[in-house]
């Protein structure tokens, strides 16, 4: 479990509805699946990947383009996966 | 207790395309101006439009506002309202080249002009050529537009409420809108937003349908707003679908597949497109595949364990094909069918992708309701624009790429409407209403308090499966009826939801729960308009009725959710300036 406080765990759920249809449907399945098990480095890199603009970010998800932080990759790969 | 209220000039509830548009003309001429969205504004749904927007340039072909004229009132099967249409039309070239005088980086020319490409649809000289009219950025002009707008407001100092959802809206003795109610997701407090004038720009509402390429958070909010605040609905039973989504995910399959030899497959394995359409088969035009594919799942012959989708068959192509020409499709399938097309067949279903009706304004923008002899009378104080508007340009069904052009066309002319507004006839804040918030607070007050309720996911999914079931592209008297009575049951439900999570801070359950009180409103609206549709036309096919009347049917309509009744409002066939386009058969 994360030591990230539960308002803020909330806010990220939220933050992971998107523009795209694509977006929501992959992060929907990771957010009932995963995110609750995420190490506290892992909610971090996650948190930054929903930084990303929703088209860059739905091409990092479907393998297009990759990404230079190794551990926002290790996250990358789970939703390339689920 | 008192809830707290804040002022502004202008209002602004969504942070999309329309939205940004209007509130820059707002910003711009000094007004104090407040978007409200619930997610930040550059991940507005906005960001899915791929394909362009339409201008008549003339860049590439020769082209004039008045052949782009003649497309969308063809393609709105004339129910478009003519003045509107006019107005979008030649207003375009002039939206178009403001965006890129904003920075919007569009494709271009070896000459440095805006490159145009061809759209189904585009036409010159009234139908008889195809022109390259759709001007792009790559296939993220929507992305591109949002994000060019939203920086240009920032520059305005527009004031953003991110993570805000409006609740209702405010309006007093005299009808006139005054405000709205909003929810801070952070804090869970309701505050009043009082306002001079107040803009819905809330985006449409594709997720009453079970299959839908919308995201998330298209709820159609502002359209539950207007319900509940008495304003009527204009056009609800026309939704503009694609015939091959992937079932249960809503994401698009293109119509390439079938172009390159995929073919549709029943229950039974059977190539049901051969007896609908004995020579073109499974490459029929797109709202007879869709219809054929509804009717093989009414008429039992679906698959799956809900029997309520068909197959898409592609593996006979061999592998080499699906990963040459097909791109993308197989790894589409794989994640969001589950299935390896290159082994198994795709599950598809026609899928909702645009609401053409939505909240009666003119092409200025302002929210017009009929009152006394009048038809479009003013409520004042109350504009909207975009997908949730309905000025009405799209009609029956939506021209491709014109959908963008309406975000800034209607957008800027509805932020030139408050900004006059506000100038001219309201100098000062009308009095709030002493029960502006009681509305929203029973509301809130209602889910804190529901005890043995129904979960939200259960009763979303029940509305979506009817509206699919019975309003999706093949409609019938039959069908039509049952689907009536159907959602109205499933409406008595979603006054019962329940959350567990009564929490105040960042509750997504209640807004949720807030949302599909917002989406049953467009789902009942959809179905009791279809139903009294006693024809066809546009993206409203009635197999009891399979040709357009003219006569009895060229009007809009007009839903009320209090006694969920209809009327009806005549088209405008008075354009601005040119002559009226009168009907003809719509062949292609």
């Amino acid at each position: 479990m994360t030591d990230f406080d539960p308002v803020e765990l909330k806010r990220i759920r939220w933050h992971s509805r998107r523009g795209l249809l694509e977006l929501d449907l992959v992060l929907e399945r990771f957010l009932a699946q995963r995110f609750d098990s995420l190490s506290p480095a892992e909610m971090s890199a996650y948190k930054a990947l929903l930084e990303l603009p929703d088209n860059d970010f739905l091409d990092v998800v479907n393998g297009k383009t990759d990404l230079d932080d190794p551990a926002i990759m290790q996250i990358v790969e789970i939703l390339r996966a689920i | 207790m008192g809830v707290p209220v804040r002022r502004f000039d202008a209002v602004i509830v969504g942070g999309g395309g329309a939205g940004l548009r209007a509130a820059l003309q707002l910003s711009e001429s000094g007004l104090k101006t407040a978007v409200l969205s619930k997610v930040f504004p550059t991940r507005s749904h906005t960001v899915a439009a791929q394909g362009g927007i339409s201008a008549s340039l003339g860049n590439v072909q020769e082209d004039h506002w008045e052949w782009h004229m003649y497309d969308t009132v063809k393609g709105s099967d004339w129910l478009g309202d003519q003045d509107a249409i006019e107005f979008m039309c030649r207003k375009a070239p002039e939206a178009v080249i403001e965006l890129e005088h904003f920075g919007m980086p569009f494709d271009r020319l070896e000459n440095g002009k805006i490159y145009q490409r061809p759209f189904g649809g585009h036409t010159q000289n009234n139908g008889q050529t195809p022109v390259q009219r759709a001007c792009a950025a790559a296939d993220r002009t929507g992305h591109a537009m949002l994000h060019t707008l939203y920086q240009r407001n920032v520059r305005a100092n527009t004031q953003f409420f991110v993570e805000w959802m409006a609740l209702d809206l405010i309006r007093d003795a005299e009808g006139d809108v005054v405000g709205v109610t909003a929810l801070e997701m952070e804090t869970g407090e309701v505050f009043i937003l009082h306002a001079k004038a107040v803009l819905f720009a809330t985006g449409g509402a594709g997720r009453i349908y079970a299959a839908s390429t919308n995201a998330f958070i298209n709820t159609g909010d502002g359209l539950g707003m207007c319900v509940r605040a008495g304003i009527p609905l204009e056009d609800m039973e026309f939704w503009q679908f694609h015939p091959t989504g992937v079932a249960g995910a809503g994401v698009l399959i293109t119509e390439g597949v079938r172009g390159e030899g995929g073919i549709l497959l029943n229950a039974n394995g059977e190539r049901f497109m051969e007896r609908y359409a004995p020579n073109l088969k499974d490459l029929a035009p797109r709202d007879f595949v869709a219809r054929s594919m509804e009717q093989e799942v009414l008429e039992g012959r679906g698959c799956g364990p809900n029997k309520d989708y068909v197959l898409l068959k592609l593996d006979h192509l061999g592998p080499d094909i699906i990963k040459q020409r097909l791109p993308g499709i197989r790894e589409i399938a794989i994640k969001f069918a589950g299935v390896d097309p290159i082994k198994e067949p795709i599950p598809v279903i026609p899928t909702c992708h645009y609401m053409m009706g939505g909240i009666p304004t003119n092409y200025r923008g302002e929210v017009v309701i009929p009152k006394g002899d009048n038809a479009e009378s003013r409520v004042n104080g109350f504009f909207a624009a975009g997908e949730c508007a309905c000025a009405s340009v799209h009609g029956a069904n939506r021209l491709g790429t014109n959908s963008l052009l309406d975000l800034v066309v209607f957008g800027k002319s509805a932020g030139d409407s408050m900004v006059e507004y506000i100038k001219n006839e309201m100098p000062t804040w009308k009095d709030l209403p002493a029960d502006a918030a009681d509305r929203s607070l029973a509301r809130i007050a209602r889910l804190d308090g529901q005890t043995n309720g129904e979960e939200v996911a259960d009763v979303r999914t029940a509305m979506q499966r009817t509206v699919q079931a019975r309003a999706a592209v093949f409609r019938n008297a039959d069908n039509l009826s049952k689907g009536v009575t159907e959602i109205q049951q499933v409406a008595e439900r979603v006054k019962r939801t329940q959350i567990k999570d009564k929490s105040k801070v960042f509750n997504t359950a209640r807004v949720e729960a807030l949302e599909l009180e917002n989406l049953i409103e467009v789902a009942v609206a959809t179905l009791i308009a279809a139903d009294a549709r006693k024809e066809s036309r546009g993206a409203h096919a009635h197999a009891d009725f399979p040709n357009r009347d003219d006569e009895v049917w060229m009007k809009h309509s007009l839903y009320y959710g209090d006694e969920r009744r209809l009327s009806y409002k005549p088209v405008h066939t008075k354009p601005l300036s040119v002559d009226y386009i009168p009907p003809k058969e719509r062949t292609f």
